[in-house]
């Protein structure tokens, strides 16, 4: 066993730990930590294969600024820790079957169908890399082939951000201001309105009776 | 050994598996679910990358950075929509989210 | 094929009563505003049906005298797929004959109606509508093809509608129409198979051109069954004429028809409309003589219409039902004459007929206008010094009917009578009985008629129903409530004795000429081989005179004699004779006065079992299954069906992943295991 084969194993062993903690973490928060532990040897084991501007790219993207977002939230929210935790196990078989199940699938599937040369592929990674840094093969293919998508991402970031935004907006409900069209349109029958009364009215019926009544009533 | 293609797919696929499992665990917390959410795009990655380093192909780190970003935007409006429904309903409950039953 | 008739002057003939029609029923009555008075609208139809007997004399005249015929299409309406659908008109001695008849009874109906229908509100609509009938038979009488026969069918059949509930405020008038409708639809229905068939077989609906194929079509048998389709043709055909002809067992509607007015019993129901049967057989003869069997069934239902609706004729005691089954059993002696093969000798019968029977309609009209619209027969009497000129005619009448000889009555009956003893088919032998015995029953009831109205005791105040609502009558003929009657107005009785000098007259000169002369050559035709009933009686005739003294001899006569005895002795001799028999013979007499339960029979089988079906099928068919189990239920089980599915939706965002996984595990393992 290699370096690199012994660093691999590290790296995956604490990954899926880290991930298997951010399912069952009690605390909220420690399941965002334990999830940023998890992208951070996902961010290694690229490193490994080569692929050092994503790997920096995930450690800058979702650790930076995702999980840090994610720590906003949770922090954010006063959550009851307890009920959150009720009948967690019960699904747990499940959940469990249904697991090993996929896991099982997928592996046959990719192992079954993917059987590669063992030389060769390391042969043509090495040929590769040997073209010139990791970074620079990317920003030669996205600037080029693949302008069009990268804008379209751009256009995907604004939206997510406006749209954010749009959601969670809470007006001040303590400011005055004047609607300026509402006031521009006023019309006089607004503000005045005019009553005819005649000149002398006649006077009110007596209410003398019903006070002497009360009057008796209360001592 | 020498590590091959086959070690990162079943990385990759153990991975998947666990925050399938995580969905199907958590009804009682919304922030996982979304988390667990990430953790299936994280698997997905490994595999692209694992298959653009064994195939000599750059096409698929292209992939994973447009993953990455739809995943970033996806978060955010996720998270978003969490924020709300705190509000609304003072609790992250995933049980009681079913007013849109048929 | 001759050049001396005109197609425009033959179209005056039917259209001069339309026009007569037009403008009294648009404009005389309220429908139009009531802008003509009665004088005017009687006037103009009675000169439109003038005219056309006018018209249709001169034609009669041509014809006969210049051997003058007419066959030709007037107007082509329509081709479909090769079927011609024309307006058109053929003129022979047949046509000639009948153009005549209808005119004059109609004319004469026309007349008569002036005093009949004075005293109604309905005056001038009573003339468009028998003016629209005088144009809907001739339009029957002279059409060229099958087509323009039916047309004026349905429009005679519509105008009998409309004429018996002519007084529609009565229900029993409402009820009686409603009937001759629904009966006469039924031969109907067999009538238009039987033309649907020709036009089917033939291709053609123009009587010319279907009767040349005529022997073609009498050797394919009808598909699917052992009959020839020739006898299923002619059965067809003759059970139209079942219906309009009043026929055993749709001859229910005749009866009732005398709800309405009597100008048009005598018009519709005694000389024309009921003819229109008699006539399309004979227009056909040369379909029918090439079946048998077809002869066979019109020679027995024939027979039993002219029997058993004469013995109803001897319990009747409403003048005009008398009449009616009167009409009925001598239609049953046209239809008999018919089945024998002797179609001229039935035509004879028919115009006779129509010209005795009319008359005899009239009169018992006149009598009942007298009697202050009382038709009961029980409470007459002695009417013959009030009303002489109606008692007259009628005498004659009914010597006409019974067949006394040299009357016209005597040459047509006797010509039937001998007809039917010629002809050698199934059913021939019970037909000679029945007319045989027919001829007594005549008699009988006839005489039992004018013994009980013209002669014996006056038994006017004895009515129980006097009716007291015609006060306005009284005034009118200023009588007070004395009840007696008196002669009705000129407008009446001349009516009466123009169509007495034919009724007595007509047969004697007419005879030789339509039954053993060239009359009706070209109209009729007879397979001499196979029924040689007609040359059985050419040899056997030698002039009127001659068959007048002979029949002095033969049993038709003295059966008649006897009738006319028996019935002087029981109602003028032995009043209390009958109410005697009718208590002896209680059950025959309630068979006889529920008409053998036929009424009965119609009402509460066949209608009422209709409407069961009917409801049944609304009920079953159209709510429970189509509403409620088609329908209905196809939305119910949708809704069954989505209530389950509905489950699925829960809300939850794990159970629809779960759903999702699941969907791909299955896929998964299908194109992983078993899809390699």
């Amino acid at each position: 066993m290699d370096v690199k084969t012994g660093f691999f194993y590290l790296f995956s062993v604490v990954l899926l730990f880290a991930a298997f903690r951010v399912i069952t973490a009690r605390n909220p928060v420690h399941a965002v930590l334990y999830l940023m532990l998890a992208f951070s040897q996902a961010a290694a084991v690229w490193l490994l294969l080569k692929a050092e501007f994503l790997a920096i790219a995930l450690v800058l993207v979702y650790l930076g600024a995702v999980m840090v977002l994610f720590l906003f939230v949770v922090m954010m929210l006063d959550l009851n820790i307890d009920s959150l935790r009720q009948g967690f196990w019960k699904h747990f078989p499940l959940a469990a079957l249904i697991g090993v199940v996929i896991a099982l699938e997928m592996a046959y599937v990719l192992m079954g169908g993917f059987r590669l040369q063992g030389a060769a592929p390391v042969e043509m990674a090495q040929a590769a890399a040997a073209q010139g840094s990791n970074t620079k093969a990317l920003g030669l293919l996205l600037y080029s082939e693949y302008v069009y998508p990268v804008q379209i991402a751009a256009v995907i970031l604004v939206v997510a951000m406006i749209a954010a935004i749009a959601l969670t907006l809470r007006q001040r409900k303590d400011t005055k201001f004047v609607n300026v069209k509402d006031q521009v349109h006023v019309k006089a029958a607004d503000r005045m309105s005019v009553v005819k009364l005649a000149a002398t009215l006649p006077p009110p019926p007596p209410a003398a009776p019903v006070a002497d009544a009360e009057a008796e009533k209360k001592p | 050994m020498t590590l091959t293609l086959g070690h990162y797919l079943s990385l990759g696929a153990m991975l998947f598996a666990l925050s399938v499992i995580g969905i199907f665990l958590n009804r009682k917390n919304l922030i996982v679910l979304l988390m667990c959410i990430e953790l299936m795009l994280l698997a997905v990655n490994m595999n692209f990358v694992a298959f653009s380093h064994y195939l000599g192909d750059m096409h698929g780190q292209i992939f994973v950075f447009f993953i990455l970003t739809v995943a970033a935007a996806e978060s955010a409006i996720g998270l978003a929509l969490l924020v709300l429904l705190f509000r609304n309903k003072s609790n992250i409950n995933v049980d009681e989210l079913n007013a849109l039953k048929g | 094929m001759s050049a001396t008739l005109s197609a425009s002057t033959l179209l005056a003939v039917p259209l001069a009563p339309l026009v007569g029609s037009a403008l009294a029923g648009l404009f005389g009555t309220k429908f139009g505003g009531n802008h003509l008075g009665r004088k005017v609208v009687h006037s103009l139809t009675i000169l439109g049906v003038l005219v056309a007997f006018i018209i249709s004399a001169m034609t009669l005249k041509s014809v006969v005298v210049d051997g003058a015929r007419f066959n030709a299409t007037l107007y082509e309406w329509m081709v479909v797929g090769g079927l011609k659908m024309e307006v058109g008109f053929l003129v022979d001695g047949l046509t000639a004959m009948m153009m005549c008849v209808v005119t004059f009874v109609s004319l004469m109906v026309h007349i008569y109606t002036i005093g009949y229908m004075e005293e109604d509100a309905g005056y001038n609509r009573f003339f468009a509508y028998i003016s629209l009938f005088t144009f809907s038979m001739l339009m029957l009488v002279m059409s060229n093809n099958m087509l323009q026969l039916f047309f004026g069918w349905e429009a005679v059949g519509l105008v009998s509608y409309l004429l018996i509930g002519f007084w529609f405020n009565k229900p029993t008038a409402i009820f009686a129409n409603m009937k001759a409708f629904l009966v006469n639809r039924v031969g109907d229905f067999g009538f238009i198979l039987g033309i649907g068939l020709i036009a089917a077989y033939a291709g053609t609906l123009n009587y010319t051109e279907a009767f040349a194929k005529a022997d073609q079509l009498a050797k394919i048998g009808f598909p699917g069954t052992d009959w020839m389709l020739i006898t299923v043709i002619c059965i067809c055909l003759f059970i139209g004429a079942m219906g309009k002809s009043a026929q055993f067992p749709l001859h229910v509607w005749l009866p009732d028809s005398m709800e309405g007015p009597t100008p048009i019993s005598a018009l519709i129901h005694a000389a024309t409309m009921v003819t229109a049967g008699i006539f399309m057989v004979s227009r056909m003869s040369p379909l029918f003589e090439l079946s048998d069997t077809a002869l066979s069934f019109i020679l027995v239902i024939g027979a039993i219409t002219a029997l058993f609706m004469g013995f109803l004729g001897i319990i009747q005691n409403d003048i005009k039902r008398v009449v009616a089954y009167s009409t009925l059993s001598q239609l049953g002696y046209m239809t008999v004459a018919l089945g024998a093969s002797a179609y001229s000798v039935a035509v004879f019968h028919l115009m006779t007929h129509a010209f005795f029977k009319a008359l005899l309609f009239l009169g018992a009209g006149s009598v009942i206008i007298g009697m202050h619209h009382n038709q009961d027969i029980r409470w007459m009497g002695g009417v013959r010094k009030y009303m002489p000129i109606t008692w007259i005619t009628s005498l004659l009448g009914s010597l006409a009917l019974i067949g006394t000889p040299l009357f016209s009555g005597f040459y047509s009956k006797d010509s039937i009578i001998e007809a039917v003893h010629e002809s050698h088919l199934w059913g021939s032998g019970f037909a000679y009985f029945s007319v045989l015995a027919g001829v007594f029953i005549t008699a009988f009831y006839s005489f039992r008629m004018y013994f009980l109205v013209f002669h014996g005791k006056e038994r006017y105040d004895q009515n129980p129903d006097a009716h007291h609502d015609d006060h306005a009558h009284d005034d009118h003929h200023g009588h007070g409530h004395d009840a007696k009657p008196h002669e009705s107005p000129w407008v009446v009785w001349l009516p009466l004795v123009l169509l007495a000098i034919p009724s007595v007259v007509i047969g004697y000169f007419t005879i030789q000429p339509m039954l053993y002369g060239e009359f009706f050559k070209d109209a009729i035709f007879v397979d001499g081989a196979k029924h040689h009933a007609m040359k059985e009686l050419a040899e056997a005739f030698h002039g009127p005179m001659a068959m007048a003294l002979h029949g002095l001899q033969a049993p038709p006569f003295w059966l008649a004699l006897a009738g006319v005895a028996l019935s002087w002795y029981m109602y003028m001799i032995n009043p209390a004779l009958p109410a005697a028999i009718k208590r002896a013979f209680g059950p025959v007499y309630r068979l006889l006065e529920n008409k053998y339960y036929m009424d009965w029979f119609n009402e509460n089988v066949l209608a009422r079992g209709t409407r069961a079906l009917g409801t049944g099928l609304w009920k079953g068919g159209d709510q429970a299954l189509i509403d409620g189990a088609v329908v209905n239920g196809s939305w119910k089980l949708i809704g069954r069906l989505a209530g389950v599915v509905r489950w699925f939706q829960s809300g939850y965002i794990y159970h629809y992943a779960f759903a999702m996984l699941l969907g791909i595990f299955v896929l998964m393992t299908y194109f992983v295991w078993f899809n390699r």
